[in-house]
């Protein structure tokens, strides 16, 4: 039964990843490319991961497609530009070699990882301990990725912004 | 039904009432649901619960969205100094009583309008979207405790499963006006999207602090942290402290730009900016747009009833006798008038009033009042003289800022002249 579900959940989020790259219309695979996140946040809740589940729908389906879709819609001409075609030859070569490159590293990675498995079940992670322990233990991995994403979002708005300090703007 | 069915019947159901951890109203509608669904086994009788509960949820929600539309057009008409919807007549008859049957009347209008699918749309995406919003907007229902033992889906997780359901719901907008093939609608939807995603950060920040206080992320749990009452008559709500009341409010104005409602329904102004994402819909797709708008707000009202409104406590001690679920409604119904209230007060902002009054407004005041939740929540342990100081350092901390940041994002505008009106 459990086996049956995880089994359901991982077709269905390769199906619709494999799918994603296929189409040719960018909305659809990028909307596809949602489907595929939210079934890695079933696969966190069939793991018992409630928290990191609800943390995966809460950025990856509700901002991080909103960015990928305001990104194709402001990059593209018209809409006869969204339906893509490879460019050349050579690029889809390339392309699939660097994406083979990326894979063969992290599997490599993840295969030669001594992960400690124990045969007894987990115990239920309840929100509070894994709070303390990211406030604990993880604090400093935490307060790094904090100020890394704060940079990075400092940077794109200095990026961004347009420096129009004559114009005079309407007040609210 | 044969006496003897009879007579088990009427025995189950005494057992049922017999073994009450309460007062009678207070267990009444889990008892009823035992008695339809206790002669099952224990696996059936689980998915049936469920389904009972999907149903009812359902029921009321649905009943109560379909009398919200003529509460609020009756409302709007008084305020506005006209009936209102007043002709519809109860079905078969012709008493009209106030145009109470008005809501079946546009459902049944709704229902039978001609569905037009614009011929260059994408027709599975333009069907989907008000499908999917939809059935998010119903999915956040699941986690609000709806009484005492009301509660749906007991969640560890349960206020982040709550905005995550609500977060896809931008999606579905993404997906309605670029289905559309309408350069309107898909502007409408840039527009709604950037209001939605400006209004998140607030929303979220505004209930983090009751997060900090009750310790939980369980709705439950958020609820029982403000059972009792101080004196024998100030609830412990979050509501009345500093930090609550800010959090409060700040959440109340995100959820009326979330659920799109005046005075931020950019995505509904007809007459100015041709209506939003939901241009290009028609018949019972475009009422579903509604139905899904209604839902969120009651399921935010819900949220913020949940989070600062003590949930289903009763606001004094010798009140405890009416049920929980009853309290439950009262608060909702109150927050929901609140907001017809509103809509028939405040005209709508221009898009960069919008965005301006989230990013340079609220995220600020929402983020210090994240501190002082933080300087509560260290101080709990002061009493006597020093409970005034507490006091007094936390409503600096929200009074001072607000005061200011609302002189400086006025300045120059306010108050407003009108030249040529």
């Amino acid at each position: 039964m459990n086996t049956a579900a995880l089994i359901l959940i991982a077709l269905g989020t390769l199906a619709t990843a494999a799918v994603a790259m296929t189409l040719r219309n960018l909305i659809h695979s990028a909307l596809l490319l949602v489907a595929s996140w939210a079934g890695i946040a079933a696969f966190y809740l069939w793991a018992g991961a409630e928290f990191v589940a609800f943390a995966q729908v809460l950025v990856y389906v509700g901002a991080v497609s909103m960015v990928v879709l305001f990104a194709v819609l402001l990059t593209r001409q018209s809409r006869a530009d969204l339906a893509v075609a490879p460019e050349s030859y050579s690029r889809t070569v390339s392309a699939l070699l660097a994406g083979g490159a990326v894979l063969g590293v992290l599997f490599g990675a993840v295969l030669s990882t001594p992960l400690s498995v124990s045969s007894k079940p987990p115990l239920p992670v309840t929100v509070r301990a894994l709070g303390l322990e990211l406030m604990g233990t993880h604090a400093a991995a935490l307060l790094i990725v904090g100020v890394i994403l704060t940079v990075s979002l400092l940077g794109a708005v200095v990026i961004a912004a347009t420096d129009r300090s004559g114009t005079k703007e309407d007040g609210p | 039904m044969s006496a003897y069915g009879l007579s088990a019947f009427s025995v189950h159901f005494f057992a049922a009432v017999s073994s009450r951890d309460g007062a009678f109203l207070e267990r009444f509608p889990i008892t009823l649901r035992d008695l339809v669904t206790g002669f099952l086994p224990d696996p059936l009788r689980w998915l049936v619960n469920s389904v009972v509960a999907i149903a009812v949820i359902l029921g009321v929600f649905g009943t109560l969205f379909a009398f919200l539309t003529l509460a609020e057009r009756k409302i709007l008409g008084r305020v506005q100094n006209r009936p209102g919807p007043n002709r519809t007549p109860i079905p078969l008859t012709k008493i009209r009583f106030f145009g109470l049957a008005q809501p079946f009347a546009d459902g049944v209008k709704s229902l039978t309008k001609e569905d037009i699918v614009p011929r260059d749309a994408d027709k599975v995406l333009h069907f989907l979207a008000p499908v999917l919003l939809l059935a998010f907007s119903v999915l956040t229902f699941a986690v609000i405790p709806f009484g005492r033992n009301l509660v749906p889906v007991e969640l560890d997780a349960g206020v982040l499963y709550f905005f995550a359901a609500g977060a896809a719901t931008e999606l579905a907008v993404f997906m309605a006006g670029w289905a559309s093939h309408n350069k309107y609608s898909l502007l409408a939807a840039m527009r709604a999207l950037a209001q939605l995603i400006s209004y998140e950060l607030p929303l979220l920040l505004a209930w983090v602090p009751v997060v900090l206080i009750a310790g939980s992320l369980s709705t439950t749990e958020i609820v029982a942290a403000q059972a009792g009452w101080k004196f024998n008559f100030i609830p412990h709500w979050h509501v009345f402290t500093p930090w609550g009341f800010a959090g409060f409010m700040i959440f109340m104005v995100a959820a009326l730009a979330e659920s799109n409602r005046s005075p931020f329904d950019l995505p509904e102004a007809e007459s100015e900016l041709i209506a939003g994402h939901l241009t290009e819909y028609s018949g019972f797709k475009y009422a579903l747009f509604f139905m899904a708008e209604y839902f969120g707000m009651i399921a935010l009202s819900g949220m913020a009833i949940t989070l600062f409104l003590g949930g289903w406590h009763a606001p004094l001690p010798f009140l405890e006798f009416i049920p929980s679920y009853a309290w439950f409604g009262l608060k909702l119904i109150t927050l929901l008038l609140g907001f017809i209230w509103i809509r028939a007060t405040f005209p709508r902002l221009r898009m960069d009033q919008l965005t301006r009054f989230a990013w340079k407004f609220l995220v600020p005041l929402a983020l210090i009042n994240l501190g002082v939740a933080a300087f509560w929540s260290l101080t709990h342990t002061w009493s006597g003289p020093l409970q005034l100081v507490r006091w007094a350092v936390a409503l600096a901390f929200v009074v001072g800022p607000f005061v200011l940041m609302g002189r400086k994002l006025s300045a120059g505008v306010a108050p407003r002249t009108y030249r040529y009106a």
